[in-house]
């Protein structure tokens, strides 16, 4: 559920590599409970922005806090604050779903009491009843995806971060991870994704659309939809981008 | 002559001595010269171990196989000589220049790079510029342009593409699949993998995959017109909600959400038209907008498919 409360905030956020400008002074707000699509190119400089807001690399200029947090100062305390899960990390695949959920819960902190209780009602919800004591590697890709998504906001944080978090998922599994998030968002978790899939991007209250590193677009999907009179998200994205000079990663 | 076919293959993965997975169960099919046949389906469906099958690097337990009427068993040295591979992970020399990777799979194929170059031309000028720069520094999009040009350079009479188009913006998706036109354009026949179900519609034909079934096997166009129910878009201000909301109706069959609409199939033809139906639930005060009969996609298919089999198993 999107309220005015600002959870992200940048100013002018850059991030230099040698001459090479990765993000370049890009400015935008992030409403609490906000599902926040954050697309772009290869190469826009996606991956850079959400590695600063995450806390994990050092901005070069501009300002921002994420949870209240200066992400210069208090990087340690934006996450703990925050939940992060990509489809390149997100479990340990030799410990089972049970052994993850306690050792992430470890690791924010929760109590063995908490983490007891969670273990519990997240198994349950996610159906995994019969795998809970198997290796993560056996696991169905979709059952991994969830669980990891569980797990990622374990300790209720104000924002979680998902980078690509559908990729090579089932339709059908895609659809249910959705689900998934609205339920959180719905619990007031705001919610800032990325995605290569155009359907995704409706499901998001506002999508910012990143190309050589600015922020060309920001706006409801049906908004932006409106201004390019184009009938789907793919068709906007394809007009915003095919102009982009940058092609790495 | 068909430039693939596929019989009965199975192939399972022993997991601990209890335990297997299986990759292939009992799959067939063939590819027809010249053709772009589609594998689409997500991960974990079998699409990798059916490459490497083809491509004679693993084995299968039992059934066979051939490519450009070869066995894949038997003939595999002649075969490796005729098909370009381009694997799903990245796996040129990331410590050798562009230049020089080209230049190396030339080699091993007794070729140059002079002989085929009209092939690899339209995409190989595309990352000349930075033919000296080392394969590992570059960029996802042109990576995977410079395999295409590795797996090109000996001029294969078969193609096989495992996922591509993975994780690559929607921009260079769409070139992507230009180049694969021409390629097809000069004779060559492209098996193509991918889980972007929207990509099936640019290949001749496609098999939807999942869990190492084949779900069904046509041409996309036939695909869509073998979806056996009326399918209708609903839209309503608040999609989340409105999703569970009809769900929850007796007449409603399924509903999966598509991007800016819901999709929905009725249990039984209500016999009304779509103004009426938004009629009717709407007095159930389900606040929809719209409500629109449309054509399936092929992921309307893949999803109807997959429910039917996991309904049978």
């Amino acid at each position: 559920m999107m309220t005015k409360e600002v959870v992200i905030k940048t100013e002018k956020l850059t991030k230099r590599f040698g001459d090479f400008i990765a993000t370049n002074e890009i400015s935008f707000d992030v409403y609490s409970g906000e599902i926040f699509g954050f697309l772009g190119a290869n190469g826009a400089g996606k991956t850079t922005a959400m590695s600063m807001l995450c806390g994990l690399l050092t901005p070069s200029s501009g300002n921002a806090t994420v949870a209240g947090y200066d992400i210069y100062k208090q990087t340690e305390k934006i996450k703990k604050n925050i939940g992060y899960m990509s489809q390149k990390f997100s479990l340990y695949e030799d410990l089972t779903p049970r052994e993850n959920i306690r050792f992430f819960g470890g690791i924010y902190g929760l109590s063995d009491k908490e983490i007891r209780e969670k273990s519990g009602r997240l198994i349950e919800q996610l159906g995994l009843a019969s795998e809970a004591d198997k290796l993560v590697v056996s696991l169905p890709l979709g059952w991994k995806q969830k669980l990891a998504f569980s797990v990622a906001i374990i300790h209720e944080p104000k924002i979680v971060f998902l980078d690509e978090p559908t990729g090579g998922v089932d339709p059908v599994t895609r659809r249910q991870f959705w689900e998934l998030i609205y339920d959180a968002s719905d619990r007031g978790i705001t919610i800032f994704v990325t995605t290569h899939y155009m359907d995704e991007a409706e499901y998001c209250n506002r999508i910012s659309m990143m190309v050589d590193g600015v922020i060309k677009e920001l706006d409801s999907p049906a908004n932006l939809k409106e201004k390019y009179k184009a009938a789907t998200m793919d068709e906007v994205f394809f007009e915003l981008a095919r102009g982009a000079v940058r092609k790495a990663d | 002559m068909a430039a693939v076919t596929v019989d009965h293959l199975i192939k399972k993965y022993r997991q601990d001595k209890k335990t297997s997975i299986t990759a292939l169960n009992n799959i067939s099919f063939s590819v027809k010269e010249g053709e772009i046949f589609g594998l689409i389906g997500p991960d974990g469906a079998g699409k990798t171990s059916l490459f490497r099958i083809l491509t004679t690097l693993l084995l299968a337990d039992s059934g066979s196989a051939t490519v450009c009427g070869l066995d894949v068993v038997k003939d595999f040295r002649q075969i490796r000589k005729q098909v370009g591979y381009m694997p799903g992970r990245f796996s040129l020399y990331q410590d050798l220049t562009v230049e020089e990777n080209l230049r190396f799979f030339a080699t091993v194929f007794d070729t140059t790079i002079e002989e085929n170059y009209h092939l690899i031309k339209d995409i190989y000028v595309q990352i000349e510029p930075f033919k000296n720069r080392r394969a590992g520094k570059l960029s996802g999009g042109m990576k995977q342009k410079l395999a295409l040009c590795c797996a090109l350079i000996h001029k294969p009479t078969i193609l096989f593409l495992d996922e591509p188009t993975t994780g690559v913006d929607t921009v260079s998706r769409k070139e992507f699949w230009e180049m694969l036109k021409r390629l097809k354009d000069q004779g060559i026949t492209i098996l193509v993998s991918t889980p972007y179900m929207d990509e099936a519609t640019l290949c001749e034909r496609i098999a939807l995959i999942q869990t190492g079934n084949i779900l069904s096997i046509n041409t996309p166009e036939g695909i869509i017109s073998n979806y056996p129910e009326i399918l209708l878009a609903v839209k309503g201000d608040d999609m989340s909600h409105l999703l569970k909301s009809l769900r929850s109706l007796p007449e409603v069959k399924s509903c999966n959400a598509f991007g800016e609409y819901h999709h929905i199939t009725l249990k039984k033809d209500l016999k009304l038209s779509e103004t009426d139906l938004q009629k009717k639930w709407n007095d159930q005060s389900l606040q929809i907008k719209e409500v629109i009969s449309i054509r399936p996609t092929v992921e309307d298919c893949f999803i109807r498919l997959m429910m039917e089999t996991s309904k049978a198993s």
